[in-house]
């Protein structure tokens, strides 16, 4: 064993511990507060799964651009003259300056300011200063293009990105999360958009608390008791149909709580705070559903709510309105958090404004709901300042249920089962 | 209503950031008219930005305004449980021409919230629609343009700004 070439690793340590036969399921607090643990998240996480980019609504013309962004890297994401779209490394192939420092915008052209040389919106290089000093072998070469990222891919008009060349193909990698995107995408006849306005934040924890906390049925009448509080004062905020569903394992740590509420949906719940006006506009767009899906179909889209989790880190709650949500880390206890609202193209102005109303309501760092999830997982990671003495969290409600509740916490066993496969070689 | 000071402008701003910092919220939301909004856009959005059309962080009508008031004297508002310290400064007030009833005014401000060892600082525009209300000068309108890139690092605007 003592060979000369024996290389020596030190033993990784238990992370996720899982006893089905007690229902104990548990994850190691140092999940959360060591910088080593989010370096090895990095390389086995962000840099070999799909990551959520952008929506393709975001560059609806040719030239248009936005810069994002991904797991630490600076991506341009365009759409070229004639209409495709990539996802391209934001440095210059010259010397590495930032080419694009804008947020976004509509472009012929990309100039780094550096040396000058010019890129088109599919990132080949057009031009560059001083042209004749360069060999015709190099130019010929594309060493001068920008990067693109390995891999680019969409489903449903959600684009993403792989760092991994060799990773498997996108619809092959989202499993079950497929239909569900399917799904959402099928909210509107002429293609959902991203409404104008980013909520972008920052939360003094771990990325992976929010990932519990996206899909955590459980916390709701406690964390949220004064927005219930204020849904009851609102007259006509609710109908009486109480919380009720289950959630679903789609595979690869993918998971979605399915399940009915009392709020009203801009597609198409009415509550009586929507007022005659809106009564009609939850009926005129359920018909329309109708007609277009079926009447099951409808039904799931008009009376269910969704929280889904693509792993590792893409959020999709179609809820009192829908968001999407991406969160990295930048240290073991800070994220940045991105959130944007999507909606049906062609929903009138009426629903549309009730369907922010609706978003502010619950959703985002101002509304009467995320601040107090924010407040929450602070709470617990400066809980995790005890992690070598509190070592472990429970993760085990509705271990062994043949159909766990939406309020159980199944979900979240998947993400931590995957997590661990990824991170620690799946190693208990 | 033509004819509002600087000085009658200021009083009613700094009477305002007063109240905020020392909690009485009932007190700061009767400086508000019936149908008064107050909004807080999202930082990526153009100036002017309508809360019809576009995400905000903070849209709301009076009614919710209210509701807000009432939740954050709930110790179940639990990000501002125990409460945060705060401090509003708010300057280089400009009253601009009246329109109708109401009157523009624009200010600069820095608010400073500290909780849990962590001071964040909040600063940007203020834009009041002032209008005058039995003889008394209310607000309309108050939208807070943030000169931030995000929430960040906050993460929350839980207090009023």
């Amino acid at each position: 064993m003592n060979s000369p070439t024996a290389v020596i690793r030190p033993p990784r340590q238990e992370m996720v511990r899982a006893d089905a036969g007690r229902g104990i399921f548990q994850v190691s607090r140092r999940a959360f507060v060591d910088a080593g643990v989010m370096e090895r998240e990095y390389d086995a996480i962000f840099e070999r799964c799909w990551l959520y980019l952008g929506h393709e609504s975001e560059l609806p013309r040719p030239g248009d651009f936005v810069t994002r962004t991904v797991a630490r890297r600076n991506i341009l994401f365009t759409r070229d003259a004639k209409g495709a779209l990539h996802a391209l490394f934001n440095t210059c192939p010259h010397r590495g300056a930032t080419v694009c420092r804008e947020d976004k915008g509509n472009a012929k052209v990309f100039q780094c300011f550096y040396h000058g040389w010019v890129f088109g919106c599919d990132g080949k290089l057009k031009g560059q200063p001083g042209e004749e000093s360069y060999t015709e072998g190099h130019k010929q070469s594309g060493v001068g293009n920008l990067t693109p990222v390995p891999r680019f891919a969409s489903h449903a008009g959600f684009c993403f990105i792989c760092f991994d060349a060799d990773a498997v193909p996108l619809t092959e990698y989202l499993a079950g999360a497929k239909e569900i995107l399917e799904l959402i995408a099928a909210h509107s006849e002429s293609g959902m958009t991203i409404v104008e306005g980013a909520q972008q934040y920052a939360i003094r924890a771990n990325w992976k608390l929010l990932a519990e906390n996206s899909v955590d049925g459980y916390h709701a009448l406690t964390t949220h008791a004064s927005y219930l509080d204020y849904l009851k004062n609102m007259a006509g905020g609710l109908v009486p149909i109480p919380l009720s569903g289950r959630s679903f394992d789609l595979g690869n740590g993918h998971a979605v709580l399915e399940y009915k509420a009392p709020w009203g949906r801009p597609i198409a719940q009415w509550v009586p705070m929507f007022g005659e006006q809106g009564k009609h506009e939850m009926d005129a767009i359920y018909a329309r559903l109708a007609a277009r899906l079926g009447d099951d179909k409808a039904r799931r889209i008009a009376s269910h709510n969704r929280n889904m989790i693509v792993f590792p880190n893409l959020v999709i709650n179609d809820i009192m309105a829908i968001t999407i949500r991406t969160f990295y880390p930048v240290a073991p206890g800070q994220m940045m958090v991105n959130g944007w609202a999507l909606a049906p193209r062609e929903e009138s102005d009426w629903a549309r404004k009730y369907r922010l109303f609706n978003f502010l309501e619950f959703l985002g760092p101002g509304g009467f709901a995320t601040p107090d999830d924010v407040e929450a997982l602070e709470s617990c990671q400066q809980g995790f300042a005890n992690a070598g003495g509190a070592a472990w969290s429970d993760i085990s409600k509705g271990m062994g249920k043949p159909e766990p509740a939406y309020d159980d916490e199944l979900q979240m066993r998947l993400f931590w089962t995957r997590w661990n496969e990824l991170v620690n070689g799946g190693g208990q | 209503m033509n004819g509002i000071t600087r000085t009658e402008a200021e009083d009613l701003l700094f009477e305002e950031a007063d109240l905020l910092d020392r909690w009485q919220l009932e007190q700061w939301l009767a400086l508000y008219t019936d149908d008064a909004a107050y909004l807080v856009p999202s930082t990526d959005l153009p100036t002017g930005a309508d809360p019809a059309k576009a995400l905000f962080y903070i849209a709301d009508d009076h009614t919710r305004l209210h509701e807000r008031v009432v939740r954050l004297q709930k110790k179940s508002a639990h990000s501002e449980w125990p409460r945060s310290r705060t401090r509003h400064l708010v300057s280089n007030v400009r009253v601009g021409a009246s329109v109708g009833d109401e009157t523009p005014v624009s200010a600069a401000f820095v608010t400073f919230r500290t909780k849990n060892g962590v001071t964040d600082t909040y600063m940007g525009r203020l834009l009041y629609r002032l209008k005058r209300v039995d003889g008394r000068l209310r607000i309309r309108e108050k939208r807070c343009e943030l000169d931030l890139d995000g929430l960040r690092p906050h993460g929350r605007v839980s207090i009023l700004l």
